[in-house]
């Protein structure tokens, strides 16, 4: 099974479907979710379970007017895409923002390119990007933990980076304002282990992405080079949460290990430019969405060679 | 008389510019953030495109072929001028409101599409039906562009409040909201010529 890896024909058949893995992604997703519940309150697990429901229902009404085989619906994909997109917004979101978000991620993100597989983008964060870009401000609209006393308005550690000091400690454990998933390092991180010992992703996206924001967070990060705060910037915002679970979406990534590679620099390099010089406080949605588009260019650079051809 | 009634349709359905040639696309993903701005630029361009497919068409056997671009853009440029001044003059709120994009219609390749591939080939009378035809189906389709535009990006429509206390998506009055319904749309249409 250590050989197992994603790549051009010839395949050999495996037991593993489409529908295990989605199960097992959603599964490994679970953690963080309880811990961003118990940080922001019982609020954020109806907006987890409004996303899932929207995005259920938006796939069997389209797959119903194109159709298909309802029944598909099931196959876990939606579940992990409603998910994925709830991980993304606000705790305190208006309950309409996760029903709009869920059917366009569905309706506009895969269904209108054809369903499961023929999508260019990751579904869940064309969502997260309409939503962004159409209600700026209950996107960005962050609450304190449930054990901060001015529990409404506060920003992002990316947002007032420069106001307030977190302790690395309440980064990791997701003490902090943030989307619902990406604020427990530590849950995350379980989750991402689950998942690469199960060999449902490879470490060459995470590996490449966060080690490129790393380096160059640390390099150009402060007020001089070498001088940048390269733990502050893993451990905030949504870099673990979109190195493991949204770069490494099957569809969206390039084949090849050298193509991942070049996946995973280029979400890098995107996020860091995003974060240090760019009007977002964070990147790593746009800069996942920005490599999608990459990706069959990608893919074409990075083409193997045919099996029993020899090179010229 | 039936024959000129089919150039002008298939200006509206089956050559409709900009959802089955897809041409003037720039106009069309700037201006349409509101009917009355979609509906300006496209009654502005259809007089352009009227004006010099008669002129082109009238004077098509004087203009020598290698030089026949240039004397498009001098005709043309005439019309969108006159537009421009008119505009200017008697509607200067939605000149102010649709700007570059009027001076801009010289270079619409709708305009120089009709020149080249219609006004210059065929006689005045149906080049002028051929006009009107591309024309219209250029402002309806911006008509309705703008309409879905400005509905779900201000909750307006025509400037009226359709619905209250509708939270507007700011996306569809911005740059990829424009993309995003015109791509739908083109969908649209292909779906239902597919059927049809």
């Amino acid at each position: 099974m250590n050989n197992l890896t994603v790549s051009p024909a010839p395949h050999i058949k495996s037991g593993l479907t489409t529908q295990r893995i989605m199960w097992i992604v959603i599964l490994a997703l679970l953690p963080a979710g309880l811990a961003g519940v118990y940080i922001f309150g019982i609020r954020s697990l109806k907006v987890i379970f409004i996303s899932i429901i929207s995005c259920i229902l938006s796939e069997a009404i389209f797959l119903k007017f194109r159709q298909r085989d309802t029944r598909i619906i099931l196959d876990g994909s939606a579940i992990l895409t409603g998910l994925i997109l709830a991980y993304n917004l606000p705790p305190e979101v208006p309950f309409w923002i996760p029903v709009v978000g869920g059917a366009v991620s569905i309706i506009i993100g895969k269904q209108l390119f054809g369903g499961l597989g023929h999508n260019i983008f990751n579904p869940a964060l064309v969502g997260r990007a309409f939503l962004q870009i159409s209600w700026p401000v209950y996107m960005t609209t962050w609450k304190n933990p449930r054990w901060v006393l001015d529990a409404v308005s506060s920003a992002t550690p990316l947002a007032k980076e420069k106001a307030v000091n977190f302790s690395y400690m309440d980064l990791f454990l997701g003490n902090h304002g943030g989307c619902i998933g990406e604020v427990c390092i530590l849950m995350l991180l379980i989750g991402a282990l689950i998942l690469i010992f199960t060999n449902i992703i490879s470490f060459h996206i995470p590996a490449s992405f966060i080690g490129t924001v790393v380096v160059l967070t640390w390099i150009f990060g402060g007020d001089g080079f070498f001088k940048g705060d390269f733990v502050f910037h893993l451990l905030a915002g949504g870099l673990v949460l979109g190195a493991f679970f949204m770069a490494t979406d099957y569809v969206t990534c390039p084949l090849t290990n050298k193509g991942k590679l070049i996946f995973g620099i280029g979400c890098g390099i995107l996020t860091s430019l995003i974060r240090l010089k760019g009007s977002y406080p964070e990147g790593v949605s746009y800069a996942i969405l920005f490599m999608n588009a990459m990706v069959p260019l990608i893919d074409r650079y990075t083409k193997t060679r045919i099996y029993g051809i020899s090179k010229t | 008389m039936k024959k000129l009634f089919k150039e002008f349709l298939k200006g509206i359905f089956r050559e409709n510019p900009t959802f089955a040639l897809a041409l003037g696309l720039c106009p069309t993903l700037a201006v349409s953030t509101s009917i009355v701005n979609g509906f300006g630029m496209g009654v502005a361009a259809t007089f352009v495109i009227l004006g010099s497919n008669i002129i082109v068409s009238a004077i098509r056997n004087f203009i020598p072929s290698k030089i026949r671009i240039p004397c498009f853009i001098v005709i043309i440029a005439t019309f969108v001028t006159i537009v421009e001044l008119v505009m200017k003059a008697y509607f200067p709120l939605l000149s102010k409101a649709l700007g570059i994009f009027v001076p801009l219609i010289v270079v619409n390749c709708i305009v120089m599409a009709r020149a080249e591939a219609f006004a210059s080939k065929h006689t005045v009378v149906k080049s002028i039906f051929d006009g009107l035809g591309m024309g219209a189906g250029f402002t309806l389709a911006l008509v309705l562009i703008s309409g879905i535009r400005e509905a779900f990006g201000n909750g307006t429509l025509l400037g009226l409040v359709i619905v209250r206390n509708f939270e507007p998506a700011l996306l569809f009055i911005l740059a990829p909201g424009a993309l995003l319904v015109i791509g739908i749309l083109i969908g649209i249409v292909n779906l239902l010529s597919q059927r049809r």
